[in-house]
């Protein structure tokens, strides 16, 4: 291309912001990338070899990915409503959802999972409430188990699911309802033909978002569930902090990083189609 | 309204509703227990008290801490402001054929996982020789900062009708005096909402952080993670109490500057 010749000025002001990101986070990612394909000074994919043959590690990733699709399920049952009630309501319950979803992601996660530490104990709000209802016939915890990473999780990561169904929705006009309505279709039909192929794809996006970072999270699961189970994220971030064994910790980190990107592309694609067809 | 269509309508909203409670749960037992008496975090609490403020207006190591946080998140999101302003401008103004892709670039690092970003700059610093805890903390912030600037600033630039600086120029003001009383107050809401979420984003930054930080050098959710563990006391929920007041002051400046439902905008 002859791109050089018309170079103006103006474009070159995203150079400065291209270029930092480039030098302090693009070429480091490379760098890792590179490095988990060298071993001892030669290029070789004997750590994945190794990474791949251990059952341990297969157990990891099923925990990852069995808590993620968890995380994931749960936070559409009961974000997509959330996101239908959002973009329908007005004034003040507006505005005590909206509130309700922007001011949680406003605040850190270690103030998070710290609360479900204590709502998730034995003697927690939970396991109060349970008892009392006779659901439970003693207190139970909730702490250090799957069932409440998953609550944990779902409580940091639901809002990423709402928002682009809402944004999605928003625009969505609602008397193509009614319209569906008026020519005799019964609600069943105008769920699966009207309002599902029109939530598409923001469903597609917040399954991404909430997938992605539900497969990454640190700290949700270092507090809620504890060392004895491990995802590819905290074996990761143990590996490289506590075990001081940087290669596993590549290896593990570069697995994760393919799967994250893989989804964030995938999804990518797949929102585009739906998007186009509407 | 037929009985199905009824039945629907009531899920939503309990849904909806249980939804909002469900989300807002941390935040009241993290305040709920601030002010409780209670040093093993009994809820209700057996009786009200401000004692854990008192031992967290006391903790000098704390507010170091918080020093170093506040400093890094605000400086990182000065850079982050600067850089990305110019990038949205030169994104727009510029002739590019890969502008998306460049976009995608600036805002990646709010989609790729934390964790592998920080180990990656973690070994990259190092054999670069880069060792010092604060200048390391401040490089890697700025990634962290710099996608929400630009994700907001460039959306808002792109409703900018650059006419107007061509109109103000030709009523006789000087380019740069054009800038400044034409695409500034325009571009100031961007700014600002941007701004506030970059800073907190910095403020909460866990899985980077933990990369570049040490037993002297530590910022605010570090040294509240490794409370947690060892030593857990509801001085943490104090200071927790203290984030969210923090959360709702920008959510009351967002909302007065550009509304809570472009706020919500992703």
């Amino acid at each position: 291309m002859t791109g050089f010749r018309r170079l103006d000025p103006v474009s070159l002001l995203v150079a400065p912001a291209v270029g930092y990101l480039g030098l302090v986070y693009g070429l480091p990612l490379l760098l890792l990338l590179g490095h988990s394909f060298v071993v001892d000074g030669t290029p070789s994919i004997a750590s994945f070899v190794r990474f791949f043959a251990d059952p341990f590690d297969w157990m990891v990733i099923a925990n990852t990915l069995r808590i993620a699709l968890a995380v994931t399920l749960v936070s559409l049952v009961i974000g997509w409503p959330t996101a239908i009630a959002l973009a329908r309501a007005k004034g003040a319950a507006q505005a005590a959802i909206l509130v309700a979803i922007i001011l949680p992601l406003s605040v850190g996660v270690v103030v998070k999972a710290f609360a479900w530490q204590i709502v998730l104990r034995r003697d927690g709000v939970v396991s109060q409430a349970l008892v009392w209802l006779h659901v439970w016939d003693e207190p139970q915890r909730l702490l250090f188990t799957e069932t409440g990473l998953v609550v944990g999780a779902v409580n940091v990561f639901v809002p990423f699911m709402i928002l682009p169904i809402y944004s999605v929705l928003k625009l969505v006009d609602p008397r193509l309802d009614e319209a569906a309505a008026t020519l005799g279709a019964g609600p069943f039909f105008r769920f699966f033909l009207v309002a599902l192929p029109l939530s598409l794809p923001g469903i597609v996006t917040g399954v991404a978002f909430v997938f992605s970072m539900a497969v990454s999270m640190y700290v949700v699961p270092s507090l809620l569930i504890g060392d004895r189970f491990q995802t590819l994220a905290t074996l990761t971030g143990r590996s490289f902090l506590f075990m001081r064994n940087p290669q596993l910790g590549s290896t593990t980190a570069v697995v994760l990083l393919v799967l994250a990107v893989a989804v964030v592309v995938g999804s990518a694609k797949l929102s585009r189609r739906f998007g186009g067809a509407s | 309204m037929t009985t199905t269509e009824r039945i629907a309508r009531i899920l939503v909203w309990c849904t909806a509703g249980a939804t909002v409670l469900f989300l807002m749960t941390p935040l009241f037992v993290a305040v709920a227990v601030s002010f409780g008496s209670s040093a093993v975090f009994t809820l209700p609490a057996p009786s009200w008290s401000l004692r854990w403020y008192e031992a967290l207006g006391r903790s000098r190591e704390l507010w170091s801490v918080v020093g170093t946080s506040v400093q890094i998140a605000f400086l990182s999101t000065l850079i982050a402001l600067v850089l990305g302003t110019l990038a949205a401008i030169g994104l727009l103004r510029g002739e590019f054929r890969a502008r998306e892709s460049i976009v995608t670039f600036l805002v990646s690092p709010l989609m790729l996982p934390g964790l592998v970003v920080g180990i990656a700059m973690l070994e990259a610093y190092r054999a670069a020789g880069l060792t010092n805890v604060w200048t390391s903390l401040l490089v890697a912030h700025v990634v962290i900062t710099l996608p929400y600037v630009v994700r907001t600033v460039y959306a808002s630039l792109a409703l900018f009708d650059f006419t107007l600086i061509d109109a103000a120029r030709t009523l006789g003001l000087s380019y740069p005096r054009a800038v400044a009383k034409v695409l500034v107050p325009s571009l100031a809401p961007a700014f600002v909402t941007s701004g506030m979420f970059a800073f907190l984003a910095s403020m909460d930054n866990y899985p980077i952080s933990i990369f570049f930080t040490d037993a002297w050098t530590k910022t605010l959710p570090i040294q509240m993670l490794q409370m947690v563990e060892e030593s857990p006391d509801p001085t943490i929920a104090a200071v927790s109490t203290l984030l969210i007041l923090l959360a709702a002051a920008v959510l009351v400046i967002g909302d007065r500057m550009v509304g809570l439902r472009r706020m919500a905008d992703l």
